[in-house]
């Protein structure tokens, strides 16, 4: 590159990291390689529901070469790996990718002949998600845990170890995510039991039968 | 007509070609010779008064080690006249053919492909004789009962189990106990 030949890793680097990485968390362009029943999941997440744009990632690319988050949603089997390594090997650097689901992340439940165990067996992944299919909240966990892997990260050496909540983390060691239990939902079954505010939307509810 | 009946109907014409009968099976089931099933079933879908117009499965079979035999079983129904009746063949393990029944009913032909795919079973005379659902490229026929999982198929490793320790699930079960969220 040069500019770390210029500066070394002093003051104006570390500024350069916080501004270059602003920008990259905030605006994932997610490529969805998507291949089965996580989709759904999928879609709820990138719908106006839960509002992915908060993260700045609401704006999927279907081509490789315009997205820079490879979001592998679903089975995985051997006859379409190669095809999802040649997808990854068209994204340009920087680039990350998430494991959405218990089928991308290790296989799910398909241990058989057919099933790639876990997309970790032909690409690195970042962020694995758990969850047959993961919820929602989850997801959005994800996508927050890899803007904070990418806060962390040295832009001119993307290989060196990240601090991802006070703990360094290199390429080896994987971050992983289970889902957040989900205490609201108590709340609005409570709040069905007759007329009243929803808990997650605000507005007046009517007449509920 | 009744299982009994297309029975009898088939042993008249083909007397010796038709093996055996199981009458009180959930599907009646005919046995015929392996080298007699496409004129079967020609027979069975153009006489008049069987009528079988319609194939609503065909599936390959491994009976096992010790017969060391496969098979091919067929579903009939005839939609005209509402009666079913199953056809079974078997053939030796080792070069066994089958005549391909995919002239009489096109149902056939995928389905011999996904039989000669996960059973190996080769279908004489098929117009097109490859695998259906596995890459062109994978090693052997997966439902054979003695059936090797490959090592490695470009470049991934494919077995499910017996992976050591620092490759694969195990890596972030064990490293992310203390939680990193
Ligand atoms: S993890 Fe579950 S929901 Fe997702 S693709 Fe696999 S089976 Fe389907």
């Amino acid at each position: 590159m040069g500019l770390e030949t210029i500066f070394g890793s002093g003051f104006i680097t570390s500024q350069l990291n916080k501004i270059i990485n602003w920008g990259r968390k905030n605006s994932f362009f997610p490529l969805p390689f998507v291949t089965a029943c996580c989709g759904m999941e999928f879609m709820a997440t990138w719908g106006s529901h839960y509002d992915v744009a908060r993260f700045g990632a609401e704006l999927p690319r279907f081509s490789p070469r315009q997205s820079d988050l490879l979001m592998v949603v679903g089975t995985i089997n051997h006859k379409i790996a190669p095809v999802l390594k040649r997808v990854y090997d068209q994204m340009c650097e920087p680039k990350w990718v998430i494991a959405f689901g218990a089928c991308a992340s290790s296989g799910g439940f398909y241990r058989n002949y057919a099933t790639v165990q876990g997309i970790d067996r032909i690409i690195p992944v970042d962020v694995y998600i758990a969850g047959c299919p993961p919820r929602p909240e989850a997801v959005l966990e994800g996508l927050m845990l890899l803007q904070k892997k990418v806060e962390g990260e040295d832009v001119l050496n993307r290989g060196a170890p990240i601090m991802v909540n006070g703990q360094a983390y290199s390429e080896d060691r994987l971050v992983h995510v289970e889902p957040p239990v989900d205490h609201r939902a108590d709340q609005v079954v409570a709040s069905h039991e007759g007329p009243g505010v929803h808990p997650w939307q605000g507005f007046e509810e009517t007449e509920r039968r | 007509m009744t299982p009994e009946a297309i029975h009898g109907a088939l042993q008249q014409r083909f007397g010796q070609a038709v093996t055996a009968f199981e009458a009180d099976a959930i599907d009646p089931t005919v046995t015929v010779e392996a080298s007699a099933i496409h004129d079967v079933g020609a027979f069975l879908r153009s006489e008049p008064g069987l009528l079988f117009d319609s194939l609503m499965c065909l599936s390959g079979m491994d009976y096992g080690e010790e017969t060391s035999s496969l098979g091919v079983v067929y579903h009939l129904h005839s939609t005209s006249l509402r009666h079913t009746i199953t056809l079974r063949v078997e053939v030796p393990r080792q070069d066994g053919v089958v005549p391909t029944v995919c002239d009489i009913w096109r149902t056939a032909e995928w389905h011999e492909r996904e039989a000669f795919d996960l059973f190996g079973m080769r279908f004489d005379r098929h117009p097109d004789h490859r695998r259906i659902l596995l890459p062109d490229d994978w090693e052997g026929h997966p439902l054979l009962k003695d059936y090797q999982v490959q090592e490695f198929y470009q470049g991934i490793r494919v077995p499910y189990e017996g992976d050591p320790p620092e490759i694969g699930m195990d890596v972030y079960r064990f490293q992310d106990r203390e939680d990193p969220v």
